[in-house]
């Protein structure tokens, strides 16, 4: 589904990310760690399209050339970023947000548009799925939201979009553990073997809640070391610093791909 | 500037798609302005001698008037003797019916989007329609006629309803109020002019529509509106121009009149031709609009300002009756060269009275915007109260906006509040939406619809939606 070959990325010629190699294949959910700094969230945003960075490598999802395309029309091949602090747009109702971002995407592929009552069910779906109030579609996108509620709107977008893969950018970070909680459930919930989640976090324990297929570390701008859910809890109990302190020239020369052999 | 930016600078440089122009027969006279030009005026509306008597009172104030400077404002000398101040369509004398509507000027308005057939109307809007100095038409007089209302032009008013006129014209706006104010006092052409009579609801939306066709000539109307006690209407007025590379002038005035516990509601969407991206053409618009709010009465002004090359315009109330409510909502977008200076003026009289201004100011390309506003409290305003709230969007690094709120208060019992905020569309909303699969064009009218939202709100129902399709298509553009 989502090949990343040698993926680089840089600021102003600041290098971020510097040979990157990812696979995931359908229905697989995989977490990304790292420390700070380490570019994890630089390859969210390098995969979506964001202004700003010099790029290089292949990055393709279900075969498209994703690096060649226009922010929108990643998005309309399947691309959804959870965003670590989600936008406000004053003014702008949740609902007809959502809607529009949803035909949107639709028009680009080719599908009829869903009409207001017809996204009013899609809506109220997804809404169950995060445990939000009526209300929540009537207020302005992310305007004078919770840091909880941010992070639930980002998971409601998810569900309404239904993306092929859903990159989820410290998604986790901030939230109590309730609201942990309920954004684990409406994940889990949306897993299916045609979509694939990766997770990119800092700790262990949202880990907890969504069980990841791999878990990769991320240590500067390139994954040095793989595993399986095992992985992430090494990590809890020693941090980084393994991987931090050694030569990155010793680290394996193609990093696991998510298909471990 | 960085990719986003040139875009977003693009996206404000889109075309004016009203920039047309008709040809009509049009009965047009020579440049100049003296005594006889006002004289010819008169006589060509077949006036009353007190009218004219009036309007050579205003032209002899005008005269020894100067131009107001102080409004941020850049503007060329404006040469008054090489305008003409009479256009009119040639067209039959007496309309029986919308079929004897000259065909031209029906297929102009049907390009326009406004079409004057009364069965393929808007349900439930009366429409006016004025092409360069004269109405041409009034739709749905006779259903208006039924509940007692009075809409029709400005000139029809005054054969038919002198008595209402003389009483009102001026009691608002005196000829000497202001330069432009008295400019038009002498030379205005025609206009719309709406009586509600007491404990009237106006069962349909009363709407004006202003076409200038003709070049080099000004375009001055008079409105009126009187609500009388307990009376209710809504008026709404649009405004389009050909694309000339003259300038052209529109210096216009509208008086309203709300007597006790009436309300009226007046709601401008103003898309005169702005000019192209030199600053060549466009309309200069120098408007005076003031209400008069009785007791308990309610004035309420709501303007969507998308064209003109220059804009000079500070809707006002006189909240004069006690308990009386002025509002203004407003959201002026200036691109290209556009300037605007544009507010609101309050002026609390009446005990236990309250305003509020809200201000959307939206600059971009080398586009200037000014709020400028007034609010004043009177000795006499117990416990008056303001709130005012001024926000301005940046969304080019060439633009300028400006706050500039004057506030006298000499009643210690007021309360007045101001709020300001400057903004700009940032490159992370625009990057957010377009990750949910929208294009940057439609990701930058969702924003700024948004900022405008609490103005939309305020607009009747299919004007809001007008509205909304304005502004994006005045920030409509290339793309990439």
């Amino acid at each position: 589904m989502l090949h990343v070959e040698n993926l680089s990325a840089s600021i102003g010629g600041t290098p971020i990310l510097e040979g990157l190699d990812l696979n995931v294949e359908a229905g697989e959910v995989h977490a990304i760690m790292g420390p700070n700094g380490s570019g994890k969230s630089t390859f969210a945003h390098a995969l979506a399209g964001r202004d700003g960075y010099e790029i290089g490598g292949t990055a393709t999802l279900d075969g498209a050339d994703l690096l060649a395309m226009e922010p929108e029309a990643r998005a309309a091949a399947g691309l959804f970023i959870g965003f670590q602090y989600p936008v406000e747009i004053p003014g702008v109702n949740n609902m007809y947000f959502l809607r529009t971002a949803l035909n949107s995407v639709r028009r680009a592929r080719g599908e009829e548009e869903i009409g207001a009552r017809d996204f009013l069910a899609v809506a109220r779906e997804a809404m169950d799925l995060v445990e939000m109030k009526k209300d929540f579609l009537n207020r302005s996108v992310n305007a004078g939201f919770s840091g909880g509620e941010k992070k639930r709107n980002e998971i409601l977008q998810m569900a309404v979009m239904r993306p092929r893969l859903a990159l989820l950018d410290e998604t986790d970070s901030g939230l109590d553990i309730d609201a942990l909680q309920i954004i684990a459930a409406g994940v889990n919930s949306l897993r299916s073997p045609e979509r694939s989640v990766v997770i990119i976090t800092h700790y262990q324990r949202l880990l907890d809640y969504i069980r990841p297929d791999f878990v990769h570390v991320l240590v500067g701008g390139r994954i040095v070391k793989s595993g399986d859910h095992t992985l992430a809890h090494h990590l809890e109990d020693h941090g980084y610093a393994d991987f931090v302190n050694h030569d990155l020239d010793d680290a394996p020369e193609r990093p696991l791909s998510g298909t471990a052999s | 500037m960085s990719r986003t930016a040139q875009e977003i600078n693009d996206l404000a440089e889109a075309s004016y798609e009203y920039g047309f122009s008709t040809d009509l027969e049009t009965d047009i006279a020579p440049p100049g302005l003296t005594e006889d030009t006002v004289r010819l005026i008169s006589a060509k509306k077949d006036e009353p001698d007190w009218l004219l008597q009036w309007r050579l009172k205003a032209f002899e104030a005008w005269q020894a008037m100067v131009e107001p400077d102080w409004a941020k404002l850049e503007i060329a000398p404006i040469d008054y003797q090489s305008l003409s101040y009479w256009a009119a369509p040639k067209q039959k004398p007496v309309l029986d019916s919308m079929d004897d509507v000259d065909p031209e000027i029906r297929d102009m308005f049907d390009k326009l989007g406004i079409p004057l057939h009364e069965q393929k109307m808007l349900s439930n809007v009366a429409i006016d329609a004025i092409v360069d100095s004269v109405s041409v038409t009034t739709t749905f007089k006779a259903t208006l006629a039924e509940a007692g209302v009075i809409f029709c032009s400005f000139s029809e008013a005054v054969q038919d309803h002198p008595e209402l006129v003389r009483e009102h014209l001026g009691s608002v706006v005196p000829v000497r109020d202001n330069f432009f104010a008295a400019l038009n006092s002498a030379v205005f052409s025609d206009g719309s002019f709406c009586y509600i009579p007491s404990g009237v609801r106006c069962p349909m939306e009363l709407s004006t529509y202003f076409r200038i066709n003709s070049q080099n000539t000004g375009q001055f109307e008079r409105t009126l509106i009187i609500a009388e006690d307990d009376a209710h209407v809504s008026y709404l007025e649009g405004c389009t121009a050909p694309q000339r590379d003259e300038n052209q002038l529109h210096a216009a005035v509208v008086e309203l009149v709300a007597k006790d516990r009436a309300e009226i509601k007046y709601s401008t969407v103003q898309n005169w031709y702005p000019g192209d991206e030199n600053g060549v053409g466009g309309i200069y618009n120098f408007v005076t609009k003031r209400g008069r709010a009785h007791t308990d009465a309610k004035i309420s002004w709501t303007q969507v300002e998308t064209g003109s090359a220059i804009t000079w315009k500070y809707p006002s109330v006189i909240l004069q009756g006690d308990r009386s409510i002025g509002e203004f909502y407003s959201v002026a977008l200036s691109s290209k060269r556009q300037q605007a200076d544009t507010g609101s003026k309050m002026i609390h009289i009446g005990a236990d009275t309250t305003s509020s201004i809200i201000s959307k100011g939206i600059s971009a390309g080398q586009g200037q915007n000014t709020y400028r506003g007034l609010v004043k409290v009177m000795r006499s305003a117990h416990n008056a109260r303001n709130y005012t709230q001024c926000d301005s969007l940046l969304l080019s690094s060439d633009c300028g906006a400006h706050t500039i709120p004057y506030i006298e208060v000499k009643n210690p019992t007021a309360k007045v509040e101001h709020e300001a905020s400057t903004s700009t569309v940032g490159e992370d909303q625009l990057y957010y939406c377009r990750q949910r699969g929208m294009t940057e064009e439609d990701a930058m009218s969702m924003i700024v619809n948004g900022f405008c939202r609490e103005v939309f709100d305020e607009l009747p129902m299919e004007f809001a939606v007008e509205a909304q399709r304005l502004l994006s298509v005045s920030l409509e553009g290339s793309v990439g």
